[in-house]
């Protein structure tokens, strides 16, 4: 416990917006008081690693952000393996931390078609649910546009699971991650029905909630997330707002970038490039 | 290895989305409330309200209350991935989150209801307790708090308290049960859910399902006990069952209406799933079955003076029809939603597990509970005083 613990201030905006705020003022400032000092015990239960900053990262020098270049996706899936590898994640078809998505237009069609690795035709193709990839149904259509979109948390400032979340076991740290205390999470799973994008799960092994941490443990050490680091057409993006030649600062400054669901008042910290009017 | 139940899909949902994250458990939890609201508002229109017809089954309508009430938790807590940090909302409670209260308001309701219980038993279990001997009397000493002062100015000073309680309990019951509402109606990552009026319907079927809950448990108890059923009040009951009813069905049509009238974004797959896999859950049984043929029959029944045993039968019939249709909006409702994808591009279909935690078997014990301890109530809290063989018509 080495840092002053400031305040959550997505908590407390949230909590400002809470229309029951009357209701529960009287047990308000206690609540808060408990939520700024349990959060480093929350960052802790959620890295494995004890709370900042420490010697060597100080998480209020920093605000992470993600870059997504659909032009650039290749569908290759790399970017999938790589986070089930470094983050544990179970190996079947219903566990993602990231994913993605293909876009597939047909000669005469208006509607796009959509599928991801977890399409049962794409399993048979890989011959496992533990092995990603695409089928090759298209190869005799009449394709006139396709594309790729990958998928994952998008670290919102306004994440509707960490306004949901009864215990306060996920929450959103100073450097604009959000992650999740699995050693204080109950397990409701109110926060994977809140999330917009589907980003969240349940871990059958921990038995709380998971999602994309934008692999915190190596961004505290400068490294970058592992979907980032094996994608082989840099269609991934990672890096600190508050350092302007940083590759997503770059990256948003010199496009003209999207978010995903925009009208959930969310405000992700992912930004696109590439996206389509089916994309969502 | 852990064993999935994963969900079959067609179109486009989001892979983490084939799990079905609240199952037939989140289904269970609001219908159970609805029927505490409900038996709560049946038991007040006699204690706060003071309508005498309903005097006969204010008092087991206030133990069938309770007996729901303790078990409201129980599916809540099955469905966690970590029951035993369940009190962690209680200790730290995340003041933003909709979930946050629901242990408080839980708390104070059992409380109210134990206290509304303590004070509507109080003079038969000092009674009771004077008539006993050994351990029984020892059991109905404790439970009156050993306070035996009946006299008429004691009893006044119940009333009082009662009136008060009852009047709390209300809003009491109907705000914890709209508030399961808000829950649901809160969240913006599902259309199927996210309606201003979801509070409001949950109320009003709240209401109906817990008067048809205690005209299927009187008429019962009736047979059981072999005592005649009192008309009058399963007649006010009949009455206050259609017009709740009738506004149940409006609000669900409303709030139907709004939500194909303002066809937003994915309206087309909400259609495809009203119209497919929908249609006979929601338009034959819950509002066909589940609505209007019990309308029908009450109203059948009012217009053509109905009596005797014709009458209890055609309501026991209509009450057993609203339960069920209860019980099928609540399962509309929370697996609906989750079974038209958040993409709007793919629909998933919940199969529910017939065992573990969360399996049929495991629904079936906790919709069981409650019922179990209203028989154990009952014994040792006869509710029947006002309807003794004796008293009765």
């Amino acid at each position: 416990m080495t840092q002053d613990p400031s305040k959550d201030k997505s908590g407390r905006r949230a909590f400002l917006r809470n229309a029951g705020k009357a209701l529960a003022g009287a047990m308000g400032g206690g609540a808060l008081l408990a939520d700024s000092a349990a959060r480093d015990e929350h960052v802790a239960g959620a890295t494995g690693t004890q709370s900042f900053p420490t010697e060597e990262y100080d998480w209020k020098e920093h605000r992470w952000a993600y870059g997504i270049d659909a032009t650039r996706c290749i569908g290759c899936l790399r970017c999938v393996e790589a986070c089930k590898t470094e983050n544990g994640v179970a190996g079947d078809a219903h566990h993602f931390r990231t994913w993605v998505e293909r876009y597939v237009y047909l000669d005469g069609e208006d509607k796009a078609h959509v599928d991801s690795h977890h399409d049962p035709q794409n399993i048979a193709a890989s011959g496992s649910e533990s092995e990603y990839r695409f089928d090759n149904r298209y190869k005799d259509a009449n394709v006139t546009k396709a594309f790729f979109v990958p998928k994952m948390c998008n670290h919102c400032e306004h994440p509707s699971c960490v306004q949901v979340c009864p215990v306060g076991a996920t929450f959103r740290t100073e450097d604009g991650v959000v992650l999740i205390d699995k050693e204080y999470c109950i397990g409701c799973e109110y926060c994977v029905q809140a999330c917009p994008y589907g980003a969240r799960f349940f871990d059958d092994e921990t038995r709380t909630s998971d999602k994309c941490t934008w692999c915190y443990h190596r961004i505290t050490k400068g490294l970058q997330p592992a979907c980032v680091e094996v994608c082989p057409v840099e269609a991934r993006i990672f890096g600190d707002l508050n350092d302007p030649s940083s590759p997503v600062s770059e990256f948003i400054s010199k496009n003209r970038v999207q978010v995903l669901k925009p009208e959930t008042g969310n405000a992700p910290a992912c930004f696109y490039v590439g996206l389509d009017k089916e994309v969502s | 290895m852990i064993m999935l139940e994963s969900a079959p899909f067609t179109g486009y949902v989001y892979p983490n989305e084939t799990i079905i994250p609240w199952t037939l458990l989140i289904a269970i939890y609001p219908y159970l409330t609805g029927l505490v609201a409900g038996a709560f508002t049946v038991s007040s229109l006699h204690h706060a309200f003071g309508m005498e017809r309903f005097k006969p089954v204010a008092r087991f309508a206030l133990l069938t209350s309770l007996s729901c009430m303790i078990f409201v938790p129980l599916p809540l807590i099955l469905h966690l991935g970590h029951p035993e940090r369940a009190m962690n909302a209680m200790i730290t409670p995340h003041l933003s989150s909709a979930f946050a209260m629901f242990g408080f308001f839980a708390a104070f309701y059992v409380l109210l209801l134990l206290l509304e219980c303590w004070f509507v038993f109080r003079a038969d279990n000092v009674a009771r307790a004077q008539s006993s001997t050994g351990l029984l009397r020892a059991f109905y000493r404790a439970v009156t708090l050993w306070s035996d002062d009946v006299s008429a100015k004691a009893r006044e000073y119940d009333r009082k308290w009662l009136l008060a309680l009852a009047i709390i309990g209300i809003p009491g019951a109907h705000g914890l049960h709209g508030y399961v509402g808000f829950v649901y109606g809160s969240l913006k990552s599902r259309e199927w859910w996210g309606s201003d009026l979801m509070p409001v319907v949950f109320i009003f079927s709240a209401v109906i399902s817990g008067m048809a809950l205690c005209i299927v448990l009187y008429v019962f108890a009736a047979k059981v006990r072999r005592v005649r059923i009192d008309f009058a009040c399963l007649k006010g009951m009949a009455y206050t069952l259609w017009g709740f009813m009738m506004f149940t069905l409006l609000l669900e049509a409303l709030e139907f209406a709004n939500l194909v009238y303002k066809g937003r974004e994915g309206i087309e797959l909400v259609m495809e799933y009203v119209r497919g896999p929908l249609f006979v859950r929601m338009f034959v049984v819950q509002f066909g079955f589940g609505a209007l043929l019990p309308i029908g029959i009450i109203s059948a029944m009012i217009a053509r003076d109905t009596r005797g045993k014709a009458f209890v039968v055609g309501l026991v019939i209509s009450s057993l029809l609203v339960l069920m249709s209860v019980f099928m909006m609540r399962w509309n409702v929370v697996i609906g939603g989750q079974e038209i994808s958040k993409t709007m591009k793919g629909l998933l279909t919940y199969i529910p597990p017939l065992y573990g935690r969360q399996g049929i078997l495991a629904g079936i014990a906790v919709m069981t509970a409650p019922f179990l301890l209203l028989w154990l109530l009952t014994r040792l809290f006869p509710p029947w005083g006002d309807m003794s063989p004796e008293g009765s018509k």
